[in-house]
């Protein structure tokens, strides 16, 4: 990113004028919304920020001639990595914001070197484009067209790193399923068996569905024990979760009075 | 002279002009497809539809979103308000984006200019309109997620797993047609199709594509996202007023953005019906507008028409639907056909060719058979788990003995109610 930031800004005095224009707005927005992905406390938020830098980037590509290189920028990573990032951040918390307790110990260091060995590779990167004369530029290696160019690069000089990196990638795949694959013992008991099961008891009372709450009570809500036909509670008719956390008001709180009492 | 060449020598106003078609376009079309919709639905549900608002009813839509833009604009207290507001900003505008590369009509005069009815062409307009749908999730992600409740959440969860699983097998549906035209633009793919239609001679890949993108658009038998019967309104329960409108939108522009897409790429795009291609000069030109839109229409009905008939499918089936059918079909059509057109580059000769296709045809239906015989086996190995048989609480009928009684007793009881009779 900054490497393009940066070729861009130099060049600025030659590139066209609508280019020009383009970049002066995108590239501020672009770095606010990077450090924002630092600042903002809701994970979903830096995610979102994540993926505007991402769009802005590919804009910056397209507007460089790599046409194919910008447009394939958001199919894989706004369309897919970033969606992906979001499922698993979304299923995490609705709300959970980022929290400063250390995972890993002793991690800072080693992020703290990588971090400066990444940020040398930039500035060497940086240097070799701006010090070691004019580049040949995309117009030269768009020369059969964009798509042409970048698949005549990838079937002939580089299709052994390609076909590398992707054994790589499928390797990494089959490692994470294995790795988050479970046995099951048996078939999934579903919505057919617990039917059957229902049907196959010594009993018939459940056959039907349990009883619902509060039928006979005068209030109905899912914490209120219906009552059977002799006045008890039915244990059934409420969920056995709010019986757990002791959510349950007693349903005689609701009963009539007697007679004797209301004309007292 | 190319249309990509043809449309690069627009002016800037001409731009602007063709911009504004666009948007008229989808939103006219937008407003026709709700009344059309419900008026086919009730019709195929023997029922008469709207038709009080205006001739026939066609004016239903507009009133309709009259009244929802004067409803109160809700935000839920537990929502995320910025994220709120911007999903169904996000929604509206990617829907509209993709028309850019949609060629409405052939060569054309507009305004006494030369050109084409098509916004911009890119060597890479496809992939483009694909880039823009996956922004276009995002509305719908981050509308389940904002909303700060369980039932929007869950349908953004679906609609987003259901978007990238059928990306996947529409991405490998459409390379089949960039084999074939050799190009990822739009219109060269269209100028490729003026002798056959890909959606005859690549038909496993019309299929596919057809199937994902009613996928793609989580419409009906596919609108898991959206299940009132498991969701309430899915990502855009907490929705009301304009914002639910932009939603509303979103939703049937894309509709006719996945069926202009498949018109483009399958039904040669805005050309005639095959035998009908001198009516292409008629009107200058602009005849063809009536072609493309035809065929739009004609996918639309399609859309209804699913809707109208079948039933919502299971979550489960459905994600297995797409990754162990849908996928694995296309990428082994994609295998036969590369090989296919390698063959004929090559010249091989046409024993070669028919022998391989005659093989792989084969190869088909031996699987297949094999597989359908050993699901067939495994249900019939299947046995239910041995329970006690219950006593049933009813009396037996006539005839009937229940089991763990005695049938004696029933016996008995016969020749006493006779005697009571008698």
């Amino acid at each position: 990113m900054l490497h393009t930031a940066f070729h861009l800004g130099l060049t600025v005095g030659r590139t066209a004028t609508p280019e020009a224009v383009q970049f002066w707005i995108l590239a501020p927005l672009a770095v606010i919304a990077a450090l924002g992905i630092l600042v903002v406390k809701k994970a979903v938020h830096s995610a979102l920020l994540m993926a505007w830098v991402m769009v802005t980037l590919a804009i910056f590509y397209i507007a460089q001639d790599a046409l194919f290189l910008g447009i394939v920028q958001i199919v894989v990573y706004t369309g897919a990595v970033m969606m992906l990032f979001l499922f698993i951040l979304m299923l995490v918390g609705v709300d959970s914001s980022e929290s400063f307790v250390e995972n890993l110990k002793g991690q800072r260091i080693p992020a703290i070197i990588a971090a400066l060995g990444l940020g040398g590779l930039i500035a060497s990167l940086v240097g070799r484009a701006t010090v070691a004369g004019p580049a040949v530029g995309l117009t030269a290696a768009n020369a059969d067209g964009n798509v042409q160019g970048l698949a005549k690069l990838l079937f002939t000089q580089y299709v052994w790193a390609f076909e590398v990196v992707s054994a790589l990638l499928i390797t990494a795949a089959l490692g994470a399923m294995v790795l988050a694959h479970s046995q099951k013992v048996r078939s999934p008991f579903a919505q057919r068996d617990l039917s059957i099961a229902r049907f196959r008891k010594s009993s018939l009372g459940d056959a039907a569905g349990l009883p619902a709450s509060g039928v006979y009570a005068r209030h109905n809500a899912v914490d209120v024990p219906a009552l059977l036909p002799d006045g008890s509670p039915a244990p059934t008719s409420v969920s056995q979760t709010l019986r757990a956390r002791g959510d349950i008001i007693s349903s005689s709180s609701f009963a009539l009075e007697s007679i004797e009492e209301q004309e007292d | 002279m190319t249309t990509t060449a043809l449309i690069g020598q627009d002016p800037g106003w001409l731009i602007l002009v063709k911009g504004l078609f666009i948007f008229v376009f989808c939103v006219v079309c937008t407003l026709m497809a709700v009344w059309g919709e419900r008026r086919i639905v009730a019709r195929m549900q023997m029922r008469l539809g709207p038709n009080r608002v205006g001739k026939f009813g066609l004016l239903q839509a507009l009133a309709d979103g009259v009244k929802l833009a004067l409803k109160e604009d809700l935000i839920p207290a537990a929502a995320d308000k910025v994220v709120f507001i911007i999903a169904p900003i996000i929604s509206a505008t990617t829907c509209f984006m993709a028309f850019a590369v949609i060629p409405f009509t052939g060569k054309v005069t507009l305004f006494g200019h030369k050109t084409a009815m098509q916004l911009t062409d890119l060597p890479v307009s496809v992939l483009y309109i694909l880039a823009i749908a996956s922004i276009g999730v995002y509305g719908i992600v981050l509308a389940g997620w904002s909303s700060g409740s369980t039932y929007p959440l869950l349908g953004g969860l679906r609609s987003s797993a259901q978007v990238i699983s059928y990306e996947v097998a529409m991405g490998l549906s459409l390379v089949a047609v960039f084999i074939y035209s050799g190009s990822m633009s739009t219109s060269e793919i269209v100028a490729a199709q003026h002798q056959w239609w890909f959606s005859v001679i690549l038909f496993p890949s019309f299929a596919i594509y057809v199937i994902s993108m009613v996928g793609e658009t989580n419409r009906a038998p596919f609108d898991l996202a959206e299940a009132e019967g498991e969701l309430v309104g899915g990502f855009h329960t907490e929705y009301s007023s304009l914002k639910f409108a932009l939603f509303f939108l979103a939703e049937y522009v894309n509709i006719v953005a996945v069926s202009a897409l498949a018109t483009t790429l399958f039904m040669g795009g805005y050309h005639a019906l095959p035998g009908l291609t001198f009516t292409e000069s008629w009107l200058g030109g602009w005849f063809t507008l009536f072609w493309f839109v035809g065929k739009v229409v004609a996918f639309f009905f399609l859309f209804v028409w699913l809707r109208g008939t079948l039933p919502r499918l299971r979550y489960d089936q459905f994600m297995k639907f797409g990754w162990k059918v849908l996928i694995p079909t296309s990428l082994i059509w994609i295998l036969v056909l590369a090989t296919l057109r390698v063959m004929s580059q090559r010249a091989v000769s046409r024993m070669v060719v028919l022998g391989f296709s005659i093989g792989v045809v084969l190869l088909v239906v031996l699987v297949t058979t094999l597989y359908d015989r050993s699901t067939a086996k495994a249900k019939a190995a299947a046995v239910l788990p041995e329970l006690p048989l219950p006593s049933f609480p009813v009396p037996a009928l006539p005839g009937q003995s229940i089991p763990g009684e005695s049938s004696v007793s029933q016996i008995e009881m016969v020749p006493e109610l006779e005697s009571h009779n008698g």
